[in-house]
């Protein structure tokens, strides 16, 4: 089996966002950009579902600007077996829609037919929870999001479920979508000797034109702007003084 | 306009709070009929049909449809999405699995976790946890949404709209249900208590944790958790408090042995008061700390209980 694992590049979830004067979004130039945590546990998933014997081959693939380049060679560096880039834009402030995103991935999964695609469940950058489902969506394929446990048995996979009430359970036949939650793994570093090696693993290199996906924009940016601050509050000294400001408050 | 509105349904029941925070932001837009979907979901239809701002509500009951399947979930909201020009829920897990489905099969972008609605078109949505706010204005001809529920007030109950009943569209039986593992408890529903406790890694093991839901109870509360407490292992995963785990607003949230991470913060920095207890003063959560208490946990989390 072959499985697809789309990669975003994203800022670094330790750096500080900070938003741009002009309201067009959040600054993005000269800051440390990494692999969207959640994609990571994705290749960690795939890595292991090869090491089990049950994958042969990782293609990791991302969708935007050229420097994502380098979050296909951490995952190649990880274990990805080669990479595919789609060039969608030469700006690194445009943030290519799940919906587009979703075309290209599904005209890659024509080409590739991987029984299985590992999605992060969501990108910390818009937030928006969504790639994955629309992947499924345009396939016509079964979808199992925000995954804890996978255990592939044959032509089906049976995914545990972080869901409001709890967990849940469902079984979802091959090919399919399966959409990783935070505690599914921990994924691996790359070693020294093998980001070297990745550096010799293929990456093919493509636009949105060949697939044929328009990329521009559903959702237009009307603005970006600071969420409103909370008001500074004070240090009380002891759980009495506590207690009487939330009586106070009318809190408690 | 018109308007679906997915009723968020578990196993029969209406999730009255997050189906009646939906109604106030989807009232917004239009008129508003409630789709109750589930294996059994009469009773669930039933009780939207009271609903302040519901002009009327379509039942769909059907086995295919029970826990929430998405391919069939999807497929019955898509045969009926040609009368509406917005289709919305409340941003549950459920709706988070099923509607970007929608949007795709529809052609349409999802626009998720919004939080404030401008116009018919133009929507407010929290970005990079909740770090930045974007406007949007949707291109497309209809608009798929999910509604941050901590941030509308329940619409109130006195409506009496009409029920109709349903079928199911085909099912495309590429997924079924195998089990829930679910914890009972009498404690109140995270997303809709008037008062959170949560504990972090800093109260240091699942045994200490009943310290939290101690607390709690005093308070009549419910339990959150940081990431971090519920990957160790002290909380289940349904308590997570954050960018990925659950939004909450209360009135009163009180953050234990939890450092405020900009993830966590996500999740409840727009709770009205906000206390933090903490042993190291530069712990970032006192930066939204109505009142901070630099403390050991299990010196002051005791002694509040008492003297609560
Ligand atoms: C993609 C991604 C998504 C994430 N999503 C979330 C999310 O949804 N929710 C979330 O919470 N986190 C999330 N995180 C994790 C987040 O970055 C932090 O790691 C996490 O919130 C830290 O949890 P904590 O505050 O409990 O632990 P720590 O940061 O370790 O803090 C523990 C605190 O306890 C205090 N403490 C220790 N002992 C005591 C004591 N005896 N008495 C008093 N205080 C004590 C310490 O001073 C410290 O401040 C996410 C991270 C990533 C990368």
């Amino acid at each position: 089996m072959k499985v697809l694992v789309p990669v975003k590049r994203v800022i670094d979830y330790n750096v500080k966002v900070r938003v741009k004067a002009d309201g067009s979004g959040v600054d993005l130039a000269n800051v440390k950009m990494s692999m969207n945590p959640f994609d990571e546990i994705a290749v960690e998933q795939a890595i292991r579902l090869k090491e089990a014997g049950q994958a042969e081959e990782i293609v990791a693939v991302s969708i935007g600007v050229k420097q994502a380049q380098e979050t296909l060679r951490t995952a190649l560096a990880m274990g990805a077996d080669r990479a595919i880039l789609v060039v969608a834009s030469d700006d690194v402030h445009k943030d290519i829609e799940p919906l587009a995103v979703a075309k290209i991935l599904k005209a890659i999964v024509d080409e590739e037919q991987p029984g299985l695609v590992l999605c992060g469940k969501q990108a910390i950058d818009n937030d928006m929870n969504a790639t994955g489902q629309m992947l499924s969506a345009l396939m016509g394929w079964s979808q199992a999001t925000f995954a804890s446990d996978i255990a592939i048995e044959g032509d089906k996979a049976k995914v545990t479920r972080e869901v409001d009430g709890g967990l849940q359970t469902i079984e979802v036949t091959m090919p399919t979508v399966v959409t990783v939650d935070l505690r599914l793994n921990e994924p691996r570093y790359a070693s020294l000797p093998n980001i070297m090696k990745a550096k010799k693993k293929p990456l093919d290199e493509k636009t949105a034109e060949d697939y044929g996906v328009d990329v521009s924009n559903r959702l237009e940016i009307v603005k970006t702007v600071e969420p409103a601050e909370r008001a500074a509050g004070i240090k009380v000294g002891s759980v009495d003084e506590l207690v009487a400001k939330l009586k106070e408050a009318g809190a408690v | 306009m018109a308007v679906l509105l997915i009723a968020e349904i578990s196993d029969g029941e209406l999730s009255m709070d997050a189906t009646a925070k939906a109604v106030t932001a989807a009232k917004a837009l239009g008129d508003v009929t409630v789709l109750a979907a589930g294996s059994s979901a009469a009773a669930a239809g039933e009780a939207a049909s009271k609903i302040d701002g519901v002009s009327k509500v379509l039942v769909a009951e059907d086995p295919m449809l029970g826990h929430r399947l998405a391919e069939a979930t999807a497929a019955l909201i898509v045969s009926l999405a040609g009368d509406y020009d917005h289709i919305v829920a409340p941003a549950t897990t459920d709706a988070k699995n099923v509607m970007p489905r929608v949007a795709a099969l529809l052609d349409v972008m999802v626009i998720s976790d919004v939080s404030g609605v401008v116009d018919a078109d133009t929507f407010e949505r929290p970005i990079y946890a909740g770090n930045a706010v974007q406007t949007v204005k949707s291109n497309d001809a209809k608009k798929v949404i999910t509604f941050r529920t901590s941030t509308f007030d329940a619409a109130g109950e006195g409506g009496s709209a009409s029920v109709e009943t349903i079928s199911a569209a085909e099912n495309p039986g590429l997924s079924t249900w195998v089990e829930d593992k679910v914890a009972e408890s009498d404690r109140p529903e995270l997303t809709s208590a008037g008062v959170v406790v949560s504990g972090g890694r800093g109260v240091g093991s699942e045994e200490d944790f009943a310290l939290i839901e101690k607390l709690a109870d005093k308070l009549g509360a419910a339990v959150g958790a940081s990431r971090a407490a519920v990957d160790s292992g002290y909380a289940p995963n349904d308590w997570q408090v954050g960018q990925t785990g659950k939004v909450v607003a209360p009135d009163l949230y009180v953050a234990v042995g939890i450092s405020g991470a900009i993830q966590h913060l996500a999740g409840m920095k727009d709770s009205k008061i906000i206390v933090a207890i903490n042993k190291d003063e530069e712990s970032p959560i006192f930066q939204v700390a109505d009142y901070g208490l630099v403390a050991d946990l299990f010196d002051a989390v005791p002694e509040l209980i008492e003297k609560l």
